[in-house]
């Protein structure tokens, strides 16, 4: 195991591929995004094609298991016991994982838990560290802060590593790299694979199996000499100290056993209290998340061992928001999520537009609910999230941890018409909505509008349908939808003539 | 032809986009209904379920058509509307509105347990499935999100068309997605919102079914919009306008 002091620049001089420039919260309104995302039609074609295949999966393996509204019940049951108690549960937590040799380290916020690991890794000296997927240091973007810090920070989990190579940013929690198809992977291999370690070979196919080898052959070396490996952690056990990674492809289980540094940043929301508890949640998330009745690698491991694996082990537990989220009774059932991702595979939406059109590392469902409550309404983007969604209902019925999802995001909706209402600059939408509830409120008032509608009915009755030309905002419709005619007479108008005497 | 609903009072819920858009359905409802022996009456009280409020994130205004649908409905036996979407709104939203008034909330547990859609009402109130209706054509049925995931009424609709002389219902691909309607969300987010309708409209025009069929117009609005500007040879129609039907 040869350790290089100093790691080649690319053409950018950096260590690592550049994500795409700014900020995800600075992303404009979730409508204009959509429209962007909706014009490539090869990652429309991808998405489609691939939740289809997850969504029959997951229906499959979950049709197996009888009990399994009664999994989901205990699961539901155990994460809001957990959100109740959540102050005591992390000090516990904290007292085990002290107990079983963990240092834990506590960061309100993306800026701390950074600092925190930036700091940890310079202690020990090494200019690279290996990750297994995680969730929570996309969040704090805690690859670039490395890579500010003169780090170099390898993802390992195979599409985070095309997502990685790509210059892009993951679309999906579980499947990063879903909006990609196996061309498109190649061709980033053949690209960018050279400059930053072992190249693909040149004459690599888009054969899976090439490519997962081109892969293999590339972290290779990565893994042999990194001194530091960085996770996130699926659940943290309470009562033991016990942090669990559940996993596809073995690139977690080398992580988290190769390298002598192991630091594991975890949202505080992760834990359970017992051991006995990750029998629910290890029935409930593989057959939510990818389909299947097991999954592949579950790595679990409690402090130090001496003498096997890791022997400096750090636990960074993070705020991030999630505090905020706690704090708002009826959004707090989000802090129940498993990130299985089976609502955003569900989500009619999010399986058209994809997770970029988001801004926010979480899409889909889980997205525009906990990323409005961890974040705020300030942006754009954040007030536009929680009306990414028709209200279908599709997503609850699927969610392992019964979140009702149409509940939270009206709630949040209301937050942001709220906040619409409190501003100073007038809002088209708070105006608009204010007249229409006024004839809304009374039928009588109602009556009055059926008359002006029966008057456009009657201007247009040669036309049956109102089509393309039409001004705003009625060609948000009718730019590609034909809108039939008002009727000349109401139905209450109707009703009156013939039921109502005089 | 029976008349199971004889003595049953119900409270005709026109619902507002049927009001202004489509007063063929709630009229079609008042034939059927009077038909199997129901005494019916509409108040012009009514306005609307609210949903298009509450959904869009103002409460206030989904409060007051709480207050008119007490106001409409507080006499009747059972309220019946042409819509599962907003029977679900009914149901599923009017306590959450109502909770800090208990004198409006006591009046509305009471009420929504008594609102039904129409083909709830047919199918468990007056426990008929073959309302004597013909329509022998080729039918292909759209599920509604409301209706399957909100008001929860299963397999009602299906129940009483399969019922229908002549009528052949053929299956519609990938039927319980939605048609990308959403309420406001056609207009917030346009794009997707076309974007779903086509990817619906398609499916239906392959089911080369002459009708399309469904439980709430505000869906065959939608679909229908698609299908009319692409010239596909389908024609949107509520399932009260089918189940009115009587052979000639």
């Amino acid at each position: 195991m040869s350790q290089l002091t100093t790691l080649p620049r690319d053409t950018d001089g950096r260590l690592t591929p550049a994500p795409p420039p700014g900020e995800l919260i600075d992303m404009p309104r979730f409508p204009i995004n959509a429209r962007h995302e909706l014009a490539n039609t090869d990652q429309r074609n991808n998405l489609q094609a691939a939740t289809a295949t997850i969504r029959a999966k997951r229906a499959l393996r979950v049709s197996e298991v009888p009990q399994w509204e009664d999994l989901r019940q205990a699961a539901k049951t155990i994460k809001d016991q957990v959100d109740r108690h959540l102050d005591s549960y992390l000090l516990q937590a904290e007292q085990s994982l002290t107990k079983a040799g963990a240092i834990v380290h506590w960061a309100r916020d993306a800026t701390e838990a950074n600092q925190i690991v930036v700091d940890l890794v310079k202690a020990t000296g090494a200019p690279e560290v290996v990750k297994v997927k995680s969730m929570v240091t996309q969040e704090t973007e805690l690859n670039e802060a490395l890579e500010q810090a003169g780090i170099a920070a390898w993802e390992t989990d195979l599409a985070e590593l095309i997502v990685q190579l790509g210059h892009d940013r993951p679309s999906h929690v579980l499947v990063p790299a879903i909006h990609k198809n196996r061309s498109q992977i190649k061709d980033i291999f053949l690209t960018e694979m050279g400059q930053y370690g072992t190249p693909a070979p040149a004459d690599l196919t888009d054969d899976p199996s090439a490519l997962t080898s081109a892969a293999r052959t590339h972290l290779r070396n990565k893994f042999m000499r990194s001194t530091v490996g960085i996770s996130g952690g699926n659940f943290l056990v309470a009562d033991t100290g016990t942090l669990v990674v559940v996993e596809s492809e073995g690139n977690g289980r080398m992580c988290l056993t190769l390298p002598q540094t192991l630091i594991s940043v975890v949202g505080i929301e992760k834990i359970v209290p017992r051991f006995e508890d990750l029998e629910v949640f290890m029935r409930l998330l593989p057959r939510s998340s990818t389909g299947e009745r097991m999954n592949p690698y579950t790595s679990m491991w409690t402090g130090v061992t001496p003498g096997d694996g890791p022997q400096n082990v750090h636990v960074v537990l993070v705020d991030n928001g999630r505090t905020s989220v706690l704090a708002d009774p009826i959004g707090r059932q989000t802090l129940r999520c498993i990130r299985c991702s089976a609502c955003m595979n569900t989500c009619p939406v999010y399986t058209l537009v994809g997770g970029h059109a988001y801004g926010s590392v979480y899409p889909g469902p889980i997205g525009i609910c906990l990323s409005p409550l961890m974040r705020g309404l300030d942006s754009p983007i954040d007030q536009s999230l929680p009306y990414a969604c028709t209200l279908c209902g599709a997503c609850p019925d699927v969610c392992p941890v019964k979140i009702d999802f149409p509940e939270v995001i009206i709630h949040l909706r209301h937050e942001v018409a709220e906040h619409k209402i409190r501003d100073t600059k007038p809002h088209l939408e708070t105006t608009a909505i204010a007249a229409a509830g006024w004839f809304f409120a009374k039928g009588r008032r109602f009556t009055v509008m059926t008359w002006l509608s029966g008057l456009v009915g009657r201007v247009f009755k040669a036309k049956k349908q109102f089509g393309a030309h039409m001004p705003w905002p009625a060609r948000l419709w009718t730019s590609a939808r034909d809108l039939p005619i008002p009727a000349a007479e109401s139905f209450r108008e109707w009703w009156r003539r013939n039921h109502e005497r005089p | 032809m029976s008349q199971p609903g004889q003595g049953l009072s119900v409270g005709l819920f026109a619902t507002c986009i049927n009001d202004v858009m489509f007063p063929d359905t709630p009229k079609h409802v008042a034939e059927l209904l009077t038909r199997l022996g129901c005494s019916l009456t509409s108040s012009p009280a009514q306005t609307c379920c609210g949903q298009m409020f509450t959904n869009t994130g103002y409460f206030r205004e989904g409060e007051a058509t709480v207050e008119a649908y007490v106001e409409a409905f507080a006499d009747c036996d059972y309220v019946v509307a042409p819509s599962a979407s907003c029977i679900g709104s009914v149901r599923h939203q009017h306590q959450m509105l109502a909770a800090h008034r208990p004198a409006l909330a006591r009046k509305v547990d009471r009420l929504i347990k008594r609102s039904l859609d129409l083909t709830e009402f047919l199918t468990d109130i007056l426990e008929v499935e073959d309302v004597g209706a013909s329509f022998p054509h080729t039918v292909t049925y759209h599920t509604g999100c409301h209706s399957l995931r909100v008001a929860r009424i299963g397999d009602r609709p299906q129940r009483l068309l399969r019922a229908v002389r002549g009528l052949r219902l053929v299956d519609l691909a990938d039927s319980d997605i939605c048609c990308g309607f959403g309420g406001t969300f056609c207009l917030k987010n346009p794009d997707v919102s076309i974007a779903m309708a086509t990817n619906k409209a398609k499916a239906v025009a392959d089911t080369k079914a002459e009708y399309l069929a469904a439980v709430d117009n505000a869906c065959l609005m939608n679909i229908g919009g698609i299908l009319h500007r692409i010239k596909a040879p389908v024609t949107p129609i509520h399932v009260a306008s089918i189940l009115v039907q009587q052979e000639p």
